[in-house]
């Protein structure tokens, strides 16, 4: 178990400065750590490794202290033994492949390093490479070498920045099972930062979201990214429909609130209650995959919210589209090619929205 | 041929010296955050814009059998410094200090930090991040400084002349000796040394300048 309290001051260009003030637990298996760029990520992880040293805290794997301002203890980063894949993976651009996944195993005699490297090299499946520069060979090869490079060094704590950022999802699904599969066996904890939904979804156990230097939220990713609670974070976990709202009357009875959307009269709905007054600003997040398309005004449903609009664009992607529908305010609805044809969906064609009201969330 | 021949001796010592002195120095400087860095910095700089015989006269003043230096030297070994070849190697290496330092600093801070930070997390102390990382990807910083100490050395006139005085096989080096010949009216014997002396210099300038074009290196630019 790996626990921190750190507080950290970092002064930017200008007169601006930023601080991380956060305190954060992260138990064995994968912790990610969630939230849009700046929020303080990567000054926190850098923090833990010993790159940075913190105004104020204590840092301690178990009962092993790694920083503590109080009693003036700063374990060097070399002594750690907490391992770091950057972003940019600072593979060793001199060094062959074996050459860099060997780099942290100096302690250990020539043959016994030899056949760990093997090891690791085959467990990533990069055995193929271990002669070429990082130069020579592609991105997810070079994110394999990186992670087999911090992993051989049997770290107490992985921190993973980004690491598998530019992949596509079936080779990020891979160097995941190989990465879960090595922790099988050593349960260490994980930190790993992503601000990719789908990442979020394949690894967490748990989510620690991150914003302007704070901890807003912590706990299953269900929890913490389907009911997100500031406006960065819901941007980020990919919440495409963010409006503005003014709170009509509280009907704490039915455990909902009404907002007019925009400044039209015709765009109200019905959103969970929360702590707001009649009169008062709020901000409202929907999924764009939460959201139906009828070509009828639909009745009988348990869904409250039922708004009329026209199509303003479709456009397709991938196996989705994306569809801009026009109520006062613009939403944005995910649907299927299929559903485009059989409802015989174009721009201009009038429409009706269907909102759950639990599909709405507040944030601040 | 022998002022040739005592220049090039002079001219790699300076170098080998410079490259092992200039190291530490140019690693402090390039990753200090110590505030007052820059006063050391406008030190090692400063025989850039000093005129050679100021540098070389307070070198002479310094070595000479009451300065500190030569007192020192006279302790150590029986005899002056002045107007010996090794005092002729410290002025020269106070000399061409700039020449070595600054392009081991501008390459040592170009190697990107993320790889320190790589290397530290992967229980790598400074002195290993330097010579399995730091170094290998300086090289041609390395190499820049010490040709161009060997070359500045090579070309260096006014500070010889101050410490090392004229002396045949001791401190005659090249520039003094085309010196000598000009003096004499000795035209075409100055020609041919003055000659060799650019050829040497051309070659050596297109060597620096190749390798941080990186016409030539070690490895695979990317």
């Amino acid at each position: 178990m790996l626990r921190a309290r750190i507080r950290k001051v970092r002064h930017s260009t200008g007169a601006s400065s930023f601080t991380l003030d956060v305190s954060v637990e992260v138990s064995p298996g994968i912790t990610i750590l969630f939230g849009a760029s700046g929020a303080g990520k990567s000054t926190l992880l850098d923090c833990l490794a010993g790159l940075t040293r913190p105004e104020e805290g204590r840092i301690a794997i178990g009962k092993d202290v790694l920083f503590d301002s109080a009693a003036g203890v700063h374990v060097p980063a070399p002594k750690r033994r907490i391992a770091y894949v950057f972003q940019t993976l600072a593979l060793f651009p001199h060094l062959s492949a074996e050459e860099n996944v060997a780099y942290g195993l100096r302690d250990l005699p020539e043959a016994e390093r030899r056949g760990q490297v093997e090891t690791i090299l085959q467990a990533f499946r990069v055995e193929k490479l271990r002669r070429q520069k990082p130069g020579e060979i592609s991105g997810g090869e070079r994110q394999r070498i990186a992670l087999a490079r911090s992993l051989v060094t049997e770290p107490r704590v992985l921190l993973l920045d980004e690491p598998l950022t530019g992949l596509d999802a079936e080779l990020k699904a891979a160097i995941v099972d190989d990465m879960s599969a090595w922790n099988a066996a050593r349960e260490i904890p994980i930190l790993y930062v992503t601000h990719s939904r789908d990442e979020v979804d394949a690894l967490g156990e748990r989510v620690i979201a991150l914003d302007n230097g704070r901890v807003v939220s912590s706990g299953v990713p269900m929890e913490v990214l389907n009911a997100p609670r500031r406006k960065k974070l819901a941007q980020a976990a990919g919440f495409e429909n963010l409006l503005s709202a003014t709170v009509l009357d509280l009907r704490e009875a039915d455990g909902v609130m009404r907002v007019r959307l925009g400044e039209s009269a015709a765009c109200e709905i019905e959103v969970p209650l929360g702590y707001a007054v009649a009169g008062s600003r709020v901000q409202v997040a929907v999924r764009a995959g939460d959201i139906l398309l009828a070509t009828e005004r639909p009745r009988g449903l348990s869904a409250r919210n039922v708004i009329d609009g026209r199509i303003v664009s479709l456009e397709q992607r991938g196996t989705m589209v994306i569809a801009r529908v026009d109520c006062g305010v613009t939403f944005v609805a995910h649907i299927t090619p299929g559903a485009v044809r059989v409802l015989e969906l174009t721009a201009g064609r009038p429409v009706w929205l269907v909102l759950k009201t639990h599909s709405c969330h507040l944030v601040d | 041929m022998e002022a040739l021949w005592l220049s090039m001796k002079l001219a790699a010592s300076v170098a080998g010296i410079l490259l092992v002195i200039g190291m530490p120095v140019a690693y402090w400087l390039a990753f200090s955050s110590w505030r007052g860095k820059f006063l050391l910095e406008s030190l090692v700089a400063l025989p850039l814009v000093l005129p050679p015989t100021v540098l070389g006269f307070y070198a002479l003043v310094a070595m000479g059998p009451r300065g500190p230096l030569g007192k020192l030297w006279i302790a150590l070994f029986g005899h002056g410094l002045a107007f010996t070849f090794s005092g002729l190697i410290l002025a020269s290496v106070l000399y061409s200090f700039p020449f070595a330092v600054q392009p081991l600093i501008a390459s040592f801070e170009g190697v990107d930090r993320r790889l320190l930070d790589a290397s530290a997390v992967l229980g790598a102390g400074s002195l290993r991040t330097f010579w399995r990382v730091i170094l290998p990807l300086s090289l041609p910083g390395v190499v820049t400084a010490a040709v161009l100490s060997f070359a500045h050395t090579l070309g260096e006139f006014g500070v010889v002349l101050m410490v090392g005085g004229n002396l045949a096989g001791v401190t005659r080096t090249v520039s003094i000796d085309i010196y000598d010949h000009v003096q004499s009216l000795e035209y075409g014997e100055a020609n041919r040394m003055a000659l060799v002396l650019l050829v040497i210099s051309f070659a050596v300038l297109s060597f620096v300048y190749a390798v941080n074009r990186r016409v030539w290196t070690p490895w695979p630019a990317k």
